[in-house]
Formats: structure tokens, sequence, C-alpha cells
């Protein structure tokens, strides 16, 4: 196999004394889209945080353990947070553009990482962002007004645009469908398969079908250790045999709705 | 989440696979005891029920899809409807085999020659009855029993063996018969391609089950008996 993107050892997650991610072990692959699914509490969107220390930002929150990228521990005291931010985009539930223009959500990220171009290499930056996020068609011609005028799945393709503009090698997503339409939703997942033959896209979903329709390896995460309070991965595998034939019984019960 | 619903409907999807399947064990059963007495009647209401089999499996059939577009089944529920959506294919054929067996009885009409061997009617019963406890097994996902009925294939394979020598002797006694015994040789090979299809049922139950796609058809072994002699035709002389 292809070295994983990212690789987490021995991930612990506590916030104060609650052990809220308990002994993690994922190899994430690259270039494929990941899904990370499991019930309400499970601590899907705490492990995703996790990826690229956006956690570090809540009170109270240690990591313990490793998350190796390029080989680098991402939390070696030697790295700087804002860096591996950078290189691992994030992705939000509710889209959440900048209340600029659409040409300035994407401009301006990249300005405060340092762009140095001209006016037309910036113009050419936004360009493509936009086009990497399907989006362009739809905004040439009204790049300077409001992104927040965009629908909804618009602004979410917007917000996608401005990860991709920072040229990241991984991109998380945090339910990035849950506030669209069913068609505004299948244009971000029809946008997701288009971006994972640059990127390493890890998804949380609470909505399995979504999970199954475009990911390539599912995560299946379940509350474990005492009193059944922190969560864990419990099985990991090609999305095809978690949803036709998973090991373990919980997943089982999971993905057919026996519980959750 | 609630699964209520779609528990009964899988209730109801396996009630109305059990009755096709009951359907069409009688269909088998009833073409060859009408062969054996030579009961025109009756392989006349043979053939006619096929007809309803083949609805019902088209019936079945949509259900099966209904449900998966609807329910969106994964993993052992998937599995489950896609074994159903198989096995309403595999109890039409049997069914059609149970017509064909009817129909050899309606063309040879009234002669009392070939006599017709008494082997056929244990032979059905032998299909019919692995048939049923094919389709309980999916049922009650008991996967031991799912693989142990394929190995009774053996048994029904010894009956189509004396029925052919018996046929044979029959041609030999009188080879006028040779295209009548040919008719019959056929529903004996109707009831043995039965029994291989109940063989595919349970594969496909034991995929339901375990998720394990395995070829249990002994055929292979039977072409390597062959090859070392032990199923090849001799002279009965």
């Amino acid at each position: 196999m292809e070295q994983p993107a990212l690789e987490i050892r021995n991930l612990n997650i506590y916030y104060g004394h609650f052990l809220a991610i308990k002994d993690v072990n994922l190899s994430i692959p690259r270039h494929q889209i990941t899904a990370i699914i499991g019930p309400s509490g499970v601590g899907k969107s705490t492990l995703l945080r996790a990826l690229n220390r956006m956690n570090e930002l809540v009170p109270g929150c240690r990591t313990e353990g490793e998350i190796l990228f390029d080989g680098m521990n991402i939390y070696d005291p030697r790295v700087d947070p804002v860096e591996v931010r950078r290189r691992i985009g994030m992705v939000f539930q509710k889209p959440n553009p900048f209340p600029k223009s659409i040409y300035e959500n994407i401009a301006w990220g990249l300005r405060i990482n340092g762009f140095r171009g001209s006016r037309a290499q910036m113009d050419e930056a936004v360009e493509g962002a936009l086009r990497a996020a399907a989006l362009w068609d739809e905004v040439k011609d009204k790049l300077h007004q409001s992104g927040l005028s965009l629908s909804g799945g618009q602004q979410q393709r917007l917000c996608i645009a401005r990860v991709v503009a920072l040229q990241p090698e991984v991109i998380l997503l945090d339910e990035p469908a849950s506030a669209l339409d069913p068609i505004a939703t299948l244009k971000i997942e029809e946008l997701m398969r288009e971006l994972k033959r640059d990127y390493t896209l890890v998804i949380v979903t609470h909505n399995m079908q979504q999970a199954a329709r475009v990911s390539d390896y599912t995560a299946m995460m379940m509350l474990t250790g005492e009193g059944e309070r922190s969560g864990t991965v419990i099985e990991f595998g090609p999305t095809k045999t978690i949803f036709t034939n998973p090991r373990d019984k919980r997943t089982e019960d999971y993905v057919t709705g026996r519980f959750g | 989440m609630t699964r209520k619903a779609f528990e009964q409907q899988l209730r109801e999807l396996l009630g109305k696979m059990l009755v096709l399947g009951s359907m069409v064990e009688q269909a088998l059963m009833e073409s060859t005891e009408a062969l054996w007495k030579r009961d025109l009647e009756a392989s006349r209401r043979v053939v006619e029920r096929d007809r309803e089999i083949n609805d019902r499996r088209f019936a079945l059939e949509a259900l099966t899809i209904g449900l998966i577009a609807t329910q969106q089944p994964v993993a052992g529920d998937l599995r489950l409807l896609a074994a159903v959506l198989e096995i309403a294919g595999e109890l039409e054929r049997i069914g059609d085999y149970a017509k064909g067996i009817a129909i050899i009885n309606l063309r040879m009409g009234d002669t009392l020659q070939p006599s017709v061997p008494a082997e056929v009617t244990i032979m059905s019963q032998k299909a019919a009855d692995m048939l049923h406890r094919a389709l309980i097994a999916l049922v009650n996902k008991d996967v031991e029993a799912a693989r142990a009925i394929p190995q009774e294939d053996e048994e029904i394979d010894a009956f189509y063996l004396r029925i052919y020598w018996d046929l044979m002797g029959q041609i030999i006694r009188d080879p006028s018969l040779i295209e009548r015994v040919n008719w019959l040789l056929w529903a004996a090979h109707n009831l043995e391609r039965a029994a291989d299809r109940v063989t595919n049922i349970c594969e496909r139950t034991v995929y339901a089950i375990t998720g394990e796609m395995t070829e249990m058809d002994a055929t292979w072994d039977e072409l390597e008996r062959e090859n070392s002699g032990l199923l090849q035709p001799r002279s009965p002389f």
C-alpha cells in the first residue's frame, strides 16, 4: 500500500478529565475519500478536528499520541499549527463565507498566507480555485458580488474553493452537506470525487448513504471503555466491505439501523 | 431510527418467498407423480399453475426491488434481499422443470410403454424436500443446514443413474421405444437439474448469512469420478 496521507497512532483526546477519544489507530489512504461514521456524540468531529490541530482552540482539550503527516508528527512542539492547518484544510457543516465579495473570499486567504503575486496572478489563482470547486461557471460574471448572495450549496463550494486555493494536501469535511438540499448535496459529492485526484479527503457524515456513495474507505466509530463513554474506531476498511459485509456486529447493527 | 416497519416488510417478503417455494415443491412432486401414474389431467393442471408461479416470481422481485429502493438496505439486509432476488429466479426455473415434466407426460399420451421407473417419484420427493429445507434455512439463517443440503445432491445423482440404466434396458429390449425413452430421460434430467438449483439457493443462503460467496456445485467432483470410471456407463450385461 502507498504511504498513507495521515497515520494516527495511539490517539487519546481528553476534554478536561473526560476521555472523549480512546486509542485510535488509523491510516488515512492518500488520494482517497475516507468517511468517519458512527452515532451522535461518539466523537467523529473531535477525531476529524484532531487531524489539523483544530481541537487546540477548544479550552481544556488535550491530545495524546501521534498523527504522522509526511513522516512528521503534527503534534511535535516544533511544528507550527498554522502551517498544519494550511496543509490540512477544513470545510465546516454550515457554509461560512466571509461577508466579502466572492473574489475576496478566496484572495483574502491567499494574501494572509503570503501571496505576493501580481493582480493577474491573483486573478488566475482565484479562477483556478473556483474551477476546482466546480463553481466558476456559476459565478464568473459576478465575482464582485457578496459571497453571501450565493445559494447554500454555492456558498459551501465557495468555502471549498477557499480551502483549495491554499493548495493543501488534505481536506477535512465536517458534515459538509448536512445543511444542503439533495441536488446541492449531490454536487458536493461529485466535487469530492473530482478533488480526490489531487487531494486526500476525510469526511464526517451522519448520512450513511452519503458515506456509502462517496467514500472509498470508512471508519466506524462506537462508544467503548468504562461506562461506554469514550469513542473509538471499531472497524476500518473499504466502504464496500463496511456496507456489504462488515466484520463487527456493532457495525452491522449500526449501518442497518438496529441502533444509533 | 426504527426498523419496525422494515422488519415487518422483510418478514412479509420471506413469507411470500416460502409460498412460492411451496408451489414449486408441489409442482415438482405433482408433475412427477402424474408422469408415473400417466395422469394427463394432473399434468395439465401443473402446466396451468406454472403461470401463477411465474406471476408470483415477478411479484416477489418487484417487492424486493421496492424494498431496495425505499429502505436502501446495507450489510446483512442487502445480502438477504440480493439473495431473495436470485432465489426468486431459481424457483421460477425449478417450476419450469416441473412444467417440462408435465409436458413430457402430455406428449407421451396414453401409451404404456416405456414404463416410467418408480425412482422418479422418490427422486422428485427428495428434490422437493431439499428445496423445502433450503428455503427454511434461509428464513432461519441456518448456515449449517445451507452448507449440508447440497451434499445430498449425490443421492439425486444416484437415482438419476438408476433411472438411466432402467431406461437403457427398456431400449435394448425394444429399440422402437427410443424416442419416448429419450423424453423420460429428459424428465429425470429435469429433476437432477432442479436439485442443482437447490444447491444454488443454498449458495445464496450462505452468502446472505455470512457474506461468503462459495461454489457448492459438485459437478467438478462428478467429473473426477467419471474420469476414474465410477460413473462410466457400463453394459448391464
